[in-house]
């Protein structure tokens, strides 16, 4: 009885190797079986992206820099609000801030996506279509902008959190040598936090790089190799929503598209994840 | 002296007022969001809007097969997930600790949680939608949102049980229980409102998901209610992305009164998480 539960509860845990197998089988296949018909070199080097036109063209390239340039807008927000917030938060604010804040930034991440995609699109591009007359209805510029107020509590909570865990002696020690209590922050914390702060922001750009929805709606279905943020766009993700809203039938070179984007996607983000965790892990042996 | 001192003290606010211009702009971005949403939808917002079906004419278009969607959604990725991922969470805590399978385990877990939800979207499409044969079916939706809350359900599993001392589980054993008696009886029910607060929680944010639903081929328009596990489906956030794509302006209204409604069943689910935290972890562990 007892070993027949061990075993169940097992299983449970090796559902979610499964998942992570599952994924990564999912997109292999589809992948190898895309790179039969396109060669790696056109994915790679080919400039444009045109699968559902009769010329059609293979380059991831337009795609990434659609996701590239959506994604280094939001970090250019979230990087100095995120930061800025978390150094307050740690080291300036009371207990008593500390406790309202938090849960209000909270509030940021846990808003649904198509609520962003909907406030970039029809509230924000409006907005700033009255400063920049030239900019397009659909951009990059504003779910970019959008996208950053969405991270802005992921930056903050987990540079707080590796602040947080730098020793009071620290700070101490720089304090009995007379700095001041903003020195102490910037030159003594932060520095010392600093693999913990890289591991939030390269997570920060992870999600950003995932994020389907607001670019999605708001960004376009135009692939461009551009770094022009006022034009339309398209992103790895949005170009995955836009095939599966239509009716494509398996096995065509269409369908393989998604799972080809798809697996940019995967090693993307993973890449970014690991080298996050593994900067986190440095941290937590340093102050352990 | 006086004057580093000065410049240091005028440095320091301002600093202070940099952040908090900081903070200030993202919690003001948030609340115009909030109101600029609430002001679009709320004239949209009737009886008839709730429970009626999309339509091709705005003004007629209402949110009842999205609202049962999402809730019929809900329910069965819960009844997939909660069992698995407590499950999972049971054996890396209590079992296997230091196994080497249980390393494996929670480096996957860890690094499934950063996996874009959109690739669950694939993976669900393969495996469910055409492997499996479901189509493009509730129980197919369920089954890949449940995949997608199952890394958050684990880590929030994981930290209520071990919330609960270590002492509880002692006692146990020295009374003769097995193992399974100690977690069944003395751990999990103690465990429990902390993890009814995460699962909750971890659910909350599957219901705003769209972009697992779409690639996995949910429909936008259904003008009927499940009534099997196999029939197709749509949920609020992909309803409210619908009319947010769509040229004609009547729709952006829908859209906005479709978010509140979307917001309210969030706060609504945020709402019973506190409660339940506040009320139970205070009466178990004082």
């Amino acid at each position: 009885m007892e070993q027949a539960i061990g075993g169940a509860l097992f299983l449970c845990g090796a559902v979610s190797v499964l998942t992570t197998g599952g994924i990564v089988a999912v997109l292999i296949v589809e992948t190898v079986a895309f790179f039969r018909e396109v060669p790696l070199a056109q994915f790679l080097t080919d400039p444009q992206w045109t699968p559902l036109f009769v010329d059609k063209h293979f380059g991831i390239l337009p795609l990434v820099a659609g996701t590239v340039l959506t994604s280094a807008i939001a970090i250019l927000v979230a990087m100095p609000a995120g930061l800025l917030s978390a150094i307050y938060l740690s080291e300036f604010a009371s207990a008593k801030v500390r406790g309202a804040v938090k849960p209000l930034l909270e509030i940021l991440a846990g808003i649904p996506t198509v609520v962003y995609g909907y406030f970039a699109l029809l509230f924000v591009t409006p907005l700033l279509q009255q400063v920049i007359p030239q900019l397009a209805g659909f951009n990059a510029l504003s779910p970019g902008l959008v996208m950053g107020l969405m991270i802005i509590p992921m930056v903050s909570s987990l540079s707080e959190d590796a602040m947080y865990a730098v020793p009071q002696s620290l700070r101490e020690a720089a304090y009995a040598l007379g700095s001041s209590r903003l020195q102490v922050a910037w030159r003594v914390v932060a520095p010392a936090a600093c693999s913990g702060i890289a591991a939030s922001l390269l997570l920060a750009v992870s999600r950003a790089i995932g994020e389907t929805m607001i670019v999605a709606i708001a960004a376009g279905q135009q692939p461009r190799l551009t770094l022009n943020p006022l034009v339309p766009v398209e992103t790895l993700t949005a170009y995955i929503v836009q095939i599966s809203l239509g009716d494509t039938p398996t096995g065509t070179i269409e369908y393989k598209t998604i799972f080809a984007v798809g697996m940019t996607l995967f090693l993307g983000t993973l890449g970014l994840n690991l080298v996050s965790l593994w900067l986190r892990e440095r941290v937590r042996e340093r102050y352990a | 002296m006086r004057r580093t001192v000065a410049g240091s003290r005028s440095r320091e606010r301002l600093f202070r007022a940099m952040a908090v211009a900081a903070l200030a702009m993202a919690l003001g971005a948030l609340a115009v969001l909030l109101i600029d949403a609430l002001l679009d939808g709320w004239p949209r917002l009737n009886w008839p809007f709730l429970t009626s079906f999309p339509s091709r004419k705005p003004e007629q278009a209402g949110i009842l097969s999205a609202l049962v969607g999402t809730t019929s959604l809900m329910l069965l990725t819960a009844a997939a997930a909660l069992p698995l991922g407590v499950g999972a969470a049971i054996y890396l805590e209590e079992y296997a600790k230091t196994h080497w399978m249980a390393r494996l385990i929670e480096v996957n877990v860890a690094n499934l949680a950063g996996v874009p939800s959109i690739l669950y979207g694939l993976l669900g499409l393969q495996v469910f939608v055409r492997a499996l044969g479901l189509g493009r079916s509730l129980l197919a939706g369920a089954l890949t949102m449940a995949l997608l809350v199952l890394p958050i359900l684990v880590l929030a599993t994981r930290e209520a049980l071990r919330a609960v001392p270590v002492s509880i589980r002692e006692a146990s054993y020295a009374l003769g229980a097995s193992r399974w008696q100690t977690i069944w009886h003395q751990v999990l029910p103690l465990a429990l409102p902390g993890i009814l607060t995460g699962s909750i929680l971890a659910f909350s944010r599957a219901i705003g998901e769209a972009a697992p639903l779409i690639t996995i081929g949910a429909l936008t328009y259904i003008a009927f209610l499940p009534d099997s596990l196999t029939a197709p489906f749509t949920a609020l956030p992909i309803q409210i992305f619908n009319w947010v794509s769509r040229p004609q302006k009547g729709f952006f209204v829908n859209a906005a009164a479709g978010i509140i409604v979307l917001l309210v069943v969030l706060l609504v689910m945020n709402g019973i998480a506190v409660y339940v935290r506040q009320r139970f972890q205070k009466r178990l562990y004082l």
